[in-house]
């Protein structure tokens, strides 16, 4: 029972990367019809803004004080970050939640990478084939990739957590179990509950708006919303830019659990794409579940007691369950009947 | 010699091609590319480039899990060196046939769904693969230190003949020992067979069929053919040609690890293909040869090559040009390399054999005006 609490659990944060991934691919693939091969980028763009932050706040002024002595005999070298200075108590703070704080710093630069994306390069792919969305916008990753690589390296620069998150919550008391029976580190419930929340903020904002409502019935029949005078191109452009606001806000909390690098965004795109084919192309409850499902699936798969029955199918379980679902239900778990059936 | 009978226009193809081939060492002397691993390199990932061709360019299929084959290639190529012999006709007769099993079973099952699924499912064949060479196959893989010869191997039929000699074997050809250049002559060899083997398949009907499938798959059901048997043979085809590939990397280096199945290494041959030329025959070799040339040339370039190679310009210029222009060569090979393959898609999806085309037909347009206004003729929809 709590070995099956603990998978349970660990596959919730993966499983909310994968689904928050997978909503913005498949919103980008509903409202646009355009395949985004780019999209694992945006998920990495989102962490290096982490990265980008905490450089930003951490920089230092150093003076060197010679009226002190190091231990060795050298002036003292006395180094402040600039954060410090500037704002005081405050600055530590800063530095202190630096990842969280950086949420702030990505919402504005992921929306505008993803609008000028959408009218960059994307617009003009609308109408061509499927295959050609997937190569420029494979392409267009490769490019951001290499400009991440270029500014900040090819080592992972691990980001810390706020230290009064760094701990683990023992969620086995809170339902009953004994203490010490199940525990989670807080970072991770912390990453689910963001993903959560993130997931019903855009939910949300899609069903109780004017604007989501237009999007929405845009989704179903682009031509009839046009024909009605609405501008539904601009619409949707913005929608591009909140998909590459939703997979930034994933990377950005994502740090401080794999210290990012340039590469991050590739290895994550693989599984997206796979969450998106098994939930249903274009159904975004279908992406959220397929997300937390196959997040799920990968850590009981990587359970030893499976382990020894199956060898090997903690590494596959995910493309499996694609090939399955492919083969067998090509529209996915919650797909609409008759969109890509092929 | 039916079956050697070709078109006019084919053989001098044929020909010209062979003699560009078999003369890059003295034409690529010149650009610093005259030794032989990347020549060899060269003529492997041009084989590579010509059977992904057969089935992106001629069917439109797009795989994204090719590199797998590959390395089933490389893999099968350098068992047989252990378990059997150093010979390379058993290495590459083995692989092929083997990437062309493997290619029969994931194009059977791929080919049931088309367009992005087809590419989807190729993928995740490709990473499963990949993910079990590196964990559980590790007894037939050897995981993460690549599988290569040992001094332990058995190599049956070898030491039937000989006895061990001091250090490792490297390939042989008839008991005839070969590296360098005679390796590159080998492969050179390899790549012009391919790609005569192309040239058939696509003059043959069956390449008909298959560019008929491209172009209209429905009608072609609702004609009454069935276009499966015709993909999957393109799909096994293209399968082994990639595993003579993945063998003829295990002779040149008898080594082979799973990270030439990752999905990258299969994002590579798409990149080769496209940026020659989709559909066209020597386009991919072309791609292919510039992406290994670029490889290995523009990502040794320094910072003290470009200061060299602008000093003709003032001192501050110079210095801000070879610092941005440093960006995109040496470590950064890749931005330009992804940079230019989105020009490509974006405004020459013919690649570099249409932009060839295009300046051709401008040159044409002036001498002999009128011409070049013919008539295009566009199937009904």
């Amino acid at each position: 029972m709590e070995a099956i609490l603990a998978q349970l659990l660990n596959g919730l944060d993966k499983g909310g990367a994968y689904a928050l991934i997978a909503l913005g691919l498949t919103l980008v693939f509903g409202t646009l019809g355009v395949v985004n091969f780019a999209h694992g980028a945006l998920f990495m763009l989102g962490a290096f803004c982490a990265v980008a932050f905490r450089q930003l706040i951490t920089l230092e002024t150093v003076i060197i004080d010679p009226t002190k002595l190091s231990p060795w005999g050298t002036p003292l070298e006395v180094r402040t970050p600039l954060a410090q200075t500037w704002f005081g108590d405050w600055g530590g703070f800063m530095i202190e939640y630096s990842v969280p704080l950086s949420i702030l710093l990505a919402i504005p630069v992921m929306l505008i990478i993803g609008i000028v994306m959408e009218r960059g390069l994307i617009k003009h792919f609308y109408k061509r084939p499927h295959a050609e969305q997937i190569l420029v916008t494979f392409g267009l990753a490769i490019v951001l990739q290499e400009i991440v690589k270029a500014i900040f390296g090819a080592n992972p620069i691990s980001q810390p957590m706020p230290s009064s998150l760094a701990g683990a919550a023992d969620v086995g008391v809170w339902l009953g179990l004994s203490a010490g029976a199940v525990t989670y580190p807080l970072w991770r419930l912390t990453y689910f509950l963001f993903a959560v929340l993130v997931l019903g903020a855009v939910f949300a904002f899609l069903r109780f708006t004017t604007f989501g409502m237009v999007v929405r019935s845009g989704m179903a029949d682009r031509e009839t919303v046009g024909l009605l005078g609405i501008n539904i191109d601009r619409r949707f452009t913005i929608m591009f830019g909140l998909a590459a606001v939703v997979a930034g806000l994933a990377g950005v909390m994502y740090t401080p659990l794999v210290p990012p690098t340039y590469s991050l965004g590739m290895d994550f795109l693989v599984l997206s794409f796979v969450v998106v084919v098994v939930g249903g192309m274009g159904s975004l409850p279908g992406a959220v579940a397929a997300g937390f499902l196959l997040g799920i699936l990968q850590s009981f798969a990587s359970m030893n007691e499976i382990k020894q029955i199956i060898p090997g199918i903690d590494q596959i379980i995910i493309y499996l369950v694609a090939v399955l679902i492919l083969l067998v239900r090509p529209r996915g778990l919650l797909g609409r009947r008759g969109v890509m059936e092929a | 010699m039916h079956l050697f009978a070709m078109p006019r226009r084919d053989a001098i193809t044929l020909a010209i091609f062979a003699v560009v081939v078999l003369a890059m060492p003295f034409w690529l002397a010149p650009f610093g590319a005259s030794y032989p691993g990347l020549l060899q390199k060269f003529a492997i990932f041009g084989i590579f480039a010509i059977g992904y061709n057969i089935l992106f360019g001629l069917t439109g299929y797009l795989s994204f899990g090719h590199a797998a084959f590959l390395g089933v290639g490389s893999y099968t190529a350098v068992w047989s060196f252990k378990l059997l012999t150093m010979d390379v006709f058993p290495a590459i007769i083995f692989a092929v046939i083997l990437a062309g099993l493997f290619a029969l079973l994931i194009g059977w099952l791929s080919l049931k769904r088309s367009g992005i699924y087809f590419a989807i499912l190729t993928l995740a064949f490709a990473q499963m693969m990949y993910n079990l060479a590196y964990s559980v196959l590790t007894p037939i893989t050897n995981g993460e230190t690549s599988l290569q010869l040992t001094l332990k191997d058995p190599r049956l039929i070898d030491l039937m003949f000989t006895e061990r000699g001091e250090g490792l074997p490297s390939a042989s050809i008839l008991g005839h020992n070969f590296t360098g250049f005679e390796a590159f002559y080998f492969t050179a060899v390899m790549l012009i067979l391919a790609f005569f083997v192309a040239q058939k398949i696509f003059s043959s009907p069956f390449g008909m069929m298959l560019r008929a499938i491209k172009s209209n798959q429905t009608r072609m059901n609702y004609t009454g053919f069935n276009t499966k048997p015709y993909t999957l043979t393109a799909f096994v085809i293209s399968g082994m040609y990639a595993g003579l590939a993945g063998a003829l990397l295990a002779v040149t280096d008898p080594l082979a690890g799973a990270e030439r199945m990752q999905w990258q290494a299969s994002g590579e041959v798409v990149l080769m293909t496209i940026l020659g030329g989709v559909g066209t025959l020597v386009g991919p070799v072309i791609g292919a040869w510039l992406i290994k040339y670029f490889e290995n040339i523009f990502s040794a370039f320094n910072e003290g090559i470009l200061s060299r190679f602008f000093e003709f310009l003032p001192d501050g210029v110079s210095d801000a040009v070879v610092m941005v222009t440093s960006k995109f060569v040496g470590e950064g090979w890749h931005l330009t390399l992804g940079l230019l393959f989105v020009l490509v898609v974006v405004f020459l999806p013919g690649g570099i054999v249409e932009g060839v085309r295009r300046v051709g037909k401008l040159f044409q347009h002036r001498s002999k005006p009128g011409t070049g206004a013919a008539v295009r003729v566009q199937p009904a929809e």
